[in-house]
Formats: structure tokens, C-alpha cells, sequence
């Protein structure tokens, strides 16, 4: 595959190459997926998977220290009522919460995602992007949620932004000496990508250029995550894998706010890749009022009442 | 010319301001008083119960953060358009009840003085059971009235619509919202109540109208976390029992059935039942 990315050409024709995205099917077929009837014992396990895929996020400019700790209280022990529940995948914070969130989690095992490179626009040169990454992976970022310049997506520059993701790939090496490296999320911001082959494009350009995750939005605008554009990055890690060898997880984000669109989301994943996505490693859900629905579903199947929202934290 | 054929309505579920069907999907006949099929109600399920209590919840902060006096006019306007479908309620509740068009009619004008009566109450409520209470120091100390959020109303069962409307009103008129099961014999004039709410500036979700075995809706509501009190007008004493024990675990307040004359003028006691009282303390200052 390197050849695709020898050349700006080399890259259009590759990307525009992709096959194109059958848009009725597409929705015809998350709409029947939509529709799996998840019951019982594997609601219950649903609901604990959900919880445990689920990078808790607060991404606010009124962010403060204390917010950022009481989440990270949360993401620990997201029912302090019932222990058995199951801990969140990461705390997703801003760039300058990353130390306070660490010290937050210290032990717990949960890592800490910084959104990074100028999120949400993507608006600012390559080296503030670069300088931004460095500077969350020291403070300790475990990931990084990087966005494209949708900018240079959508005027055809494709190996700019190629070139791009690899630079902030680079950055995410720690300097500890160590070296190893936070992983990489490329986000696309599928709600201003316009069309699902240009998702299809971003999806295999950001695998090109070595994305550990590819995710669907950052949640700042007004279209978010939908089943199926998701459906269309989870197709595109399927085929990569097929052809590279290289697996990479997928992370809808923004608008999932209900048990009931959660399970949908892991049918789809469950469908269209099986087991082997079906874990935290490879699959998150970028959300923040999620996790009380799921808590207010798991104290509903524990006790048989249905619960209310005087029993989740008011975030 | 052909005769006309007769064009029969779909009765269906009033939740959230809108009219959909169960989500079971299922339907239970409705017969008049000497056992002629009416009409087919949706026979709610416990997930439309739920639905409905977080319909009613998300009403409840607007309605109860609304003044009393614009309370006290959205009511009034469901009068008004109570009496514009008097003929419609007058036929529902004979053919329900089994009554004479006469006197059906007396029990709808009944229930129509009886909701502006309530009507009335919203701002006059904090006046009977507020006070300024006095207090070994210098401060005002004063106890208002407020209501307790969701209420779940069992509406009677004898009474299809004068004693439905008897127990709504003192729920909405204070500022709390309502999931109401209606009557299981005769649940068509709840349903029809539901498209005159609809059409009365009163917000969706303050009151939404669930059809179907008493029992089955009851039993998730009474132990629903979510909901604040309960109406138990229309549950039979074993039912009623096995309510009351399951709205203890959120200790929600509890209205147990009583014998009550749904005709006669009825006191502030049930008005009264579902509110809590908020006391503040304030200097007297020099």
C-alpha cells in the first residue's frame, strides 16, 4: 500500500478509487440492524460493555480542576451504589486537564484522552498542532483525539492532511525515552465531510497514515455520530484489516445518549466485524450523558424498578 | 346515493402531548354498560408507563416553574374546551356508564364546574396551606406549599369521567404532572379528555393518559424511582396493598382509596395530599 501514498496523484486516485457508498442501502441496512431486540441476560451484558467502551468526556471551556476530578471519581466508580459495575475506558479532557486527570486516575487504570490540534476546528498551522500534541503527551496523555483539516479534506489536498495525521502520529512518540507512544484517534467530523464516500475517503486516508482509532465527530457541531456513518468506518476498518493486516479501532462520538442507541451501535459492531472489535481496545463511545442512562438501565435489570435520574450524578 | 360509510375513531394513548399507539402494539375491546362493542383502546404496557413518567418529567420543571395564575388560565381554557365538547362526553359516558342522555349530561356539567372549581385553586392554594409562622427570634418564617413532582393517578373506576376529572385537576392545578391510568372498563372519555388537553395550551407531558389493565400499568409505577406519588382511587384494596408496599421504597406519598361520592363538592384534601412544604427563614431586619 505504500505506493498509494507516494504522491498527491497517487493518493486522489487511490482514495477516489475507494468503491462508492450505496446511501440507501446504507441507511437500510442500520435501520434493520436497529432493530435487534437486545433482552436480559444480554442486555446486561450490552449495558456492562457499553459502560466499560465509553471514554467519559467533559470538553467545556468552563472546565475546572474540580470538574475534571469529579469525572474521573465518576469513570472509577460510575456506581458507587453497586460495585460490580464496570469502570469507563478513558476520561477525555482538554490538553490542560491531561495532568490534573492523570493525578485523578492514578492507579485506577483508566486512561486519559487529550483532544488535541487545535479541537474542534482544526484551524491553527501545523506546528501550534504539533506543539499542542507534544505538549498533552507530556503532561501524560494516554491518547490523543487529533481532528483533520476538513479545510484541506474537502479542497482535494489529501497528502497534506495525510501528511498531517503522520506528523501528529510522530508527536504522539514520549520523550521519556521509553519509546512508546499515545494512541492516535483521528477525527473526522463526518457532520461537515457532506457525503459518505468523502467519510469512506477520510476513513482510509487516516488508516493510511497510521491511525490507531478513526472516530466520527467531536461533538461541537450540529450533526454528530450517526449509526450509519458510523457504519461506514466500521466497514472500512474491516477492509483495511483485510487488506493491510492492521487493525484499528472506531469511536462514534457526540448525540448517543440512551442505552437503546449504545446496544444499536454495538449490534452494528458485533455485525459487521464480530468478536474481535468488541472490546474497549477497539471500540469506544465518545459520550458524557450516556453513562447515566446505562447506570439508570443497570439499576433497572438489578432491582426490576425503573430507576430516575435522583439516583445517577448530576454532571 | 350509496349510504355513507361510518368513519370509527382510533382511541389512542396520550403521552407527551402526542397520540401514539402502545408500543406493545396491542388493543382491548371497550363495551358499553350492557356489553356492545364501543371501540378498541390500546392496552399500554409497562414500557408505555415509562415512557409516560418521562414525558411527565420532563414537563414537570416548566409547569411547575409557571406562576400560578397562568396556571390557573391554561386550566380554564380546558374548561372552555370541555364545554365545547360537551355532546361528545355526554354520549361517551351514557354509552360507558349506562346512563340516560339527562343524566349523563348532569355528570359532565358536574365535571366541567368541578375542573374550573380546581381551576380556581392555583392561586389560592398557597393561602391554605402556606403561614407565617412565628418564630423565638427575629425572623420571618414562612411555610409555602410546592409540588412534589410526578404524580402517578389511578383514575376510579366507577366514575369514568366526572371521577377522572376529580383527580386530575387537584394533581396539574399545584404544579405537579400527571401519568394517569384510566378507568379499565371505560377508559373512552379519558382518551377523548387527552385530545382536549392537547388542544389547551397546556404543555405536553403535564398530563398523559394511559389505557389498559389497571394492575399491569400500576405496578411499574408504584415502584418506579422516578415517580413522587401515587393515586390509588382506582385500585381494588388487595391491589391497592400490594402498591403501597411498593411505593414505600422511594417513600412516595400515597392517596389510599376511599369510598367518595364523586357528585358531592369536594373538599382541598386531595389538592393538599400532593404538594411538600418549603419553609425559609428570613431576617426581620431593623
Amino acid at each position: 500500500m505504500a505506493d498509494v501514498t507516494a504522491s498527491d496523484s497517487a493518493l486522489r486516485r487511490f482514495l477516489h478509487g475507494l468503491p462508492g457508498v450505496d446511501a440507501v442501502g446504507l441507511q437500510a441496512r442500520t435501520a434493520t440492524l436497529g432493530t435487534r431486540s437486545i433482552k436480559t441476560t444480554a442486555k446486561a451484558y450490552a449495558i456492562d460493555l457499553a459502560i466499560s467502551m465509553i471514554d467519559l468526556t467533559t470538553l467545556e471551556g468552563a472546565d475546572t480542576p474540580g470538574k475534571v476530578r469529579a469525572l474521573c471519581a465518576k469513570g472509577i466508580s460510575p456506581d458507587p451504589t453497586d460495585r460490580t459495575t464496570p469502570q469507563v475506558a478513558a476520561i477525555c479532557v482538554y490538553g490542560d486537564m491531561v495532568a490534573t486527570a492523570k493525578e485523578a486516575l492514578t492507579g485506577s487504570g483508566i486512561h486519559v484522552a487529550a483532544v488535541a490540534t487545535a479541537f474542534p476546528s482544526g484551524r491553527a498551522s501545523l506546528p501550534v498542532k504539533l506543539a499542542d500534541t507534544r505538549d498533552a503527551v507530556a503532561a501524560g496523555a494516554d491518547e490523543i483525539d487529533m481532528v483533520i483539516d476538513r479545510g484541506a479534506f474537502l479542497s482535494g489536498r489529501y497528502l497534506e492532511v495525510f501528511e498531517e495525521i503522520r506528523r501528529v502520529k510522530e508527536a504522539c512518540v514520549r520523550e521519556d525515552g521509553s519509546g512508546t507512544a499515545a494512541h492516535l484517534k483521528v477525527i473526522f467530523e463526518t457532520g461537515e465531510l457532506q457525503t459518505y464516500d468523502n467519510v469512506r475517503r477520510a476513513s482510509w486516508l487516516a488508516m493510511l497514515a497510521g491511525a490507531d482509532f478513526i472516530k466520527t465527530s467531536t461533538g461541537k457541531v450540529a450533526v454528530n455520530a450517526t449509526p450509519p456513518v458510523t457504519l461506514v468506518l466500521l466497514e472500512a476498518v474491516r477492509d483495511f484489516r483485510a487488506a493491510v493486516g492492521v487493525q484499528v479501532g472506531v469511536k462514534p462520538a457526540g448525540g448517543i445518549r440512551t442505552s437503546k442507541d449504545a446496544i444499536k451501535y454495538l449490534v452494528m459492531v458485533n455485525e459487521t466485524l464480530g468478536d474481535d472489535w468488541l472490546s474497549p481496545e477497539w471500540f469506544r463511545f465518545g459520550a458524557s450523558s450516556l453513562l447515566n442512562d446505562l447506570l439508570m438501565q443497570r439499576q433497572k435489570l438489578s432491582t426490576g424498578r425503573y430507576s430516575g435520574p435522583d439516583y445517577v450524578t448530576v454532571d | 346515493m350509496s349510504e355513507r360509510l361510518s368513519v370509527l375513531k382510533t382511541y389512542k394513548l396520550f403521552v407527551g402531548g402526542k397520540f401514539p399507539r402502545s408500543e406493545s402494539g396491542r388493543v382491548y375491546e371497550v363495551t358499553d354498560a350492557k356489553g356492545k362493542w364501543l371501540a378498541n383502546a390500546p392496552l399500554a404496557s409497562r414500557k408505555d408507563a415509562r415512557d409516560a413518567v418521562v414525558a411527565a418529567r420532563k414537563a414537570f420543571g416548566g409547569w411547575s416553574g409557571a406562576t400560578a395564575y397562568n396556571r390557573g388560565q391554561i386550566l380554564y381554557r380546558v374548561a372552555e374546551m370541555l364545554e365545547g365538547r360537551r355532546g361528545q362526553f355526554v354520549a361517551e359516558v351514557a354509552e360507558a356508564e349506562g346512563l340516560s342522555k339527562s343524566k349523563a349530561g348532569l355528570q359532565v356539567d358536574t365535571a366541567i364546574d368541578r375542573w374550573v372549581w380546581y381551576a380556581g385553586w392555583s392561586d389560592k392554594v398557597a393561602q391554605i396551606a402556606g403561614a407565617a409562622n412565628p418564630v423565638a427570634g427575629p425572623y420571618f418564617n414562612l411555610s409555602t406549599p410546592e409540588p412534589t413532582g410526578v404524580v402517578a393517578v389511578l383514575a376510579p373506576q366507577e366514575s369514568s369521567f366526572l371521577g377522572l376529572v376529580s383527580v386530575i385537576a387537584p394533581a396539574i392545578v399545584t404544579g405537579n404532572t400527571a401519568v394517569v391510568v384510566a378507568g379499565e372498563r371505560a377508559p373512552l372519555p379519558a382518551l377523548s379528555l387527552g385530545e382536549v388537553l392537547a388542544t389547551s395550551d397546556l404543555p405536553g407531558g403535564v398530563v398523559n393518559v394511559l389505557s389498559g389493565r389497571t394492575a399491569e400499568i400500576a405496578a411499574p409505577l408504584a415502584s418506579h424511582q422516578d415517580v413522587n406519588a401515587i393515586d390509588l382511587a382506582g385500585a381494588d384494596p388487595e391491589l391497592a396493598t400490594e402498591l403501597e408496599r411498593a411505593a414505600a421504597e422511594n417513600l412516595k406519598r400515597v392517596l389510599r382509596p376511599q369510598p367518595v361520592d364523586w357528585t358531592a363538592a369536594p373538599d382541598t384534601a386531595r389538592l393538599l395530599t400532593f404538594l411538600e412544604t418549603k419553609t425559609v427563614w428570613h431576617p426581620t431586619g431593623a
